[in-house]
């Protein structure tokens, strides 16, 4: 299945600790600020979750708490497996043969992975954004369109309303309305990717994951996308990986910070950014490696 | 190190033989049209596509009956070929590394390079000899053998070549995997599967050997599907074996016909991949 392969290059060669240091970093197993969150309303919640890609572990007992209605950013060096650990949250990693999850993911309090789920009803409420902006081969409208008709949500007049409302809190009804029935390949980068967080944002999920949405954009697309998340959050929980240090501090409430698979420290962001629990986040944060 | 001036040499020995290449491979391709629009030009008129076959002796009369065949003939065969092709094609894009996909693809390879006569005689054992005679819908069966493993394979390979991420981006808004194959992998490979498809149709409108003991012949107008039926290559091929130089005429008519429907698939396969990537675009 070579089409899934290379979609699925990213993921494990992220996900592969490749060393960016000479020696392992002192890492302690449970750090102060993984606690954070526990005064908030949770979303999500991952319990000592950890993944193996084949026979390589990507994971290590990764606790998180992610509260509702706020941005949880994951940063970290590539290869920290903050992507995998984002694939995690709504099974994306399932399509890739021959990987292992064990421990807890809970959204709402239920185990996404535990035995009765439904993947597929999973999916619409934990909602993806990835890196390269993926507009299906279609018109402005099928595209948000979607994710409304496969889950049988809206048709006829209520499905245009939706398409609509979806593409105006993206904010980008005023650059497509007269173009809705064009192909939405003819978008530039930015609005492609804001016409991607219409789609997902069209199902009504709770969940928005992104996956360094802005790394391909220009850096005024970039601000529009920043701008968007921030308004996002009143609405919906959002968890964006990014390796922008600037962006995770102007969009997120609570930063996250991977190393090695493991994860460091989970606190309010700007506690991270400027008097961060471990030596190795300041090291990171400061640029001394990265 | 080789010196600048030998490099140059070099590269321009390769060129040449590169260039040798092509002609080599586009004489024989010129001489073949050339021949048969030389020869067949003159023996083709009105008549010969409206009229049926003379008798031996009598002057004049066309094919009317074998260029209906073999349309009829391509429409089975497209009809059978074009839906198992795709699905086959798209299982093994989508599932290709389970066991039974490998088996599968093996055997489309296989079945690629069967020679088409034993394709010819597998589809007279289980559509002809059962029913004992010969049929349309036989030959039909016999062409959508050969045409079945060629779309399988293309619809496959440009499956592959569609990102991924579109696939993940339509299985993280709640898509099942079915249903992401069909409505977004399929048409954003489309392009690429029409041209597969005309292809596979121009590859078995001159094919002969098969429908010899399938469709067989008829010197009779037919459109009936469960009787023997004639078509353009096995018409040109009686014709052309018979030693009446009036059948040798329209043996080489036939054979342009034959050629120009090729033709017209493979400019309508270029036509309708432009036309459908332009839509991709924007």
């Amino acid at each position: 299945m070579s089409d899934t392969m290379a979609s699925d290059v990213d993921a494990p060669s992220e996900s592969r600790p490749k060393g960016t240091l000479a020696a392992p970093p002192p890492v302690a197993a449970a750090a102060p600020g993984n606690a954070y969150g526990a005064e908030r309303r949770l979303r999500m919640e991952t319990r000592k979750l950890n993944f193996w890609y084949g026979t390589k572990q990507a994971l290590y007992d990764i606790s998180l708490k992610i509260p509702e209605k706020s941005v949880t950013a994951l940063i970290g060096p590539s290869g920290c497996g903050k992507s995998t650990y984002l694939r995690c949250l709504n099974r994306m990693n399932d399509i890739i043969p021959d990987t292992r999850v064990d421990g807890e993911v809970l959204l709402d309090g239920r185990d996404i992975y535990a035995a009765g789920m439904d993947v597929v009803d999973l999916r619409r409420q934990v909602g993806m954004v990835f890196q390269k902006s993926n507009p299906f081969p279609k018109s402005i409208l099928e595209n948000v369109a979607y994710g409304l008709k496969v889950n049988h949500m809206a048709r006829g007049s209520e499905l245009r309303d939706r398409v609509e409302k979806a593409l105006k809190q993206a904010a980008i009804w005023d650059e497509v309305k007269d173009r809705l029935n064009t192909s939405a390949l003819g978008l530039s980068g930015g609005q492609q990717q804001r016409l991607c967080i219409a789609r997902a944002i069209a199902v009504e999920p709770e969940v928005i994951l992104m996956d360094e949405p802005a790394s391909a954009l220009d850096p005024i697309a970039t601000g529009k996308v920043e701008e968007l998340i921030y308004e996002l959050k009143r609405d919906y929980t959002i968890v964006i990986v990014t390796h922008n240090m600037q962006q995770a501090a102007r969009v997120s409430e609570s930063t996250a910070f991977f190393m090695l698979g493991r994860l460091v420290e989970h606190d309010r962001t700007d506690k991270i950014f400027t008097n961060p629990g471990q030596k190795i986040t300041e090291d990171y944060i400061t640029g001394r490696f990265g | 190190m080789r010196s600048t001036r030998g490099r140059k040499v070099l590269s321009n020995v390769v060129v040449a033989l590169c260039g040798g290449a092509v002609l080599v491979a586009l004489v024989p391709l010129f001489f073949v049209f050339f021949y048969v629009v030389q020869q067949g030009f003159s023996s083709l008129n009105w008549d010969f596509f409206t009229k049926m076959p003379k008798p031996v002796g009598e002057k004049g009369g066309g094919m009317a009956n074998s260029i209906v065949g073999t349309l009829i003939l391509i429409a089975i065969a497209g009809a059978i070929a074009i839906p198992v092709g795709i699905v086959a094609g798209v299982y093994l894009s989508e599932y290709g590394k389970r066991k039974f996909a490998s088996l599968v693809r093996f055997t489309a390879d296989i079945l690629n390079g069967v020679p088409s006569i034993v394709v010819g005689i597998f589809a007279y054992s289980l559509a002809v000899l059962p029913v004992k005679h010969f049929s349309a819908l036989a030959g039909g069966l016999a062409l959508a053998f050969m045409m079945i493993p060629i779309i399988t394979r293309t619809t496959e390979e440009l499956l592959n070549l569609v990102p991924g991420t579109l696939r993940e981006g339509s299985l993280a808004l709640g898509a099942t995997r079915a249903r992401a194959a069909f409505s977004v992998m399929v048409p954003a490979a489309l392009p690429g599967i029409m041209t597969g498809i005309l292809v596979a149709l121009a590859r078995i409108a001159g094919e002969t050997a098969p429908l010899l003991f399938t469709a067989f012949n008829n010197r009779f107008f037919s459109t009936s599907l469960g009787q023997p039926i004639s078509s353009l290559p096995v018409q040109v091929y009686t014709y052309a074996i018979s030693p009446y130089e009036d059948w040798h005429r329209q043996a080489w008519a036939g054979a342009l016909v034959l050629v120009a429907v090729v033709f017209v698939f493979s400019v309508l396969a270029r036509l309708v991949t432009r036309r459908l990537e332009r839509m991709h675009r924007a």
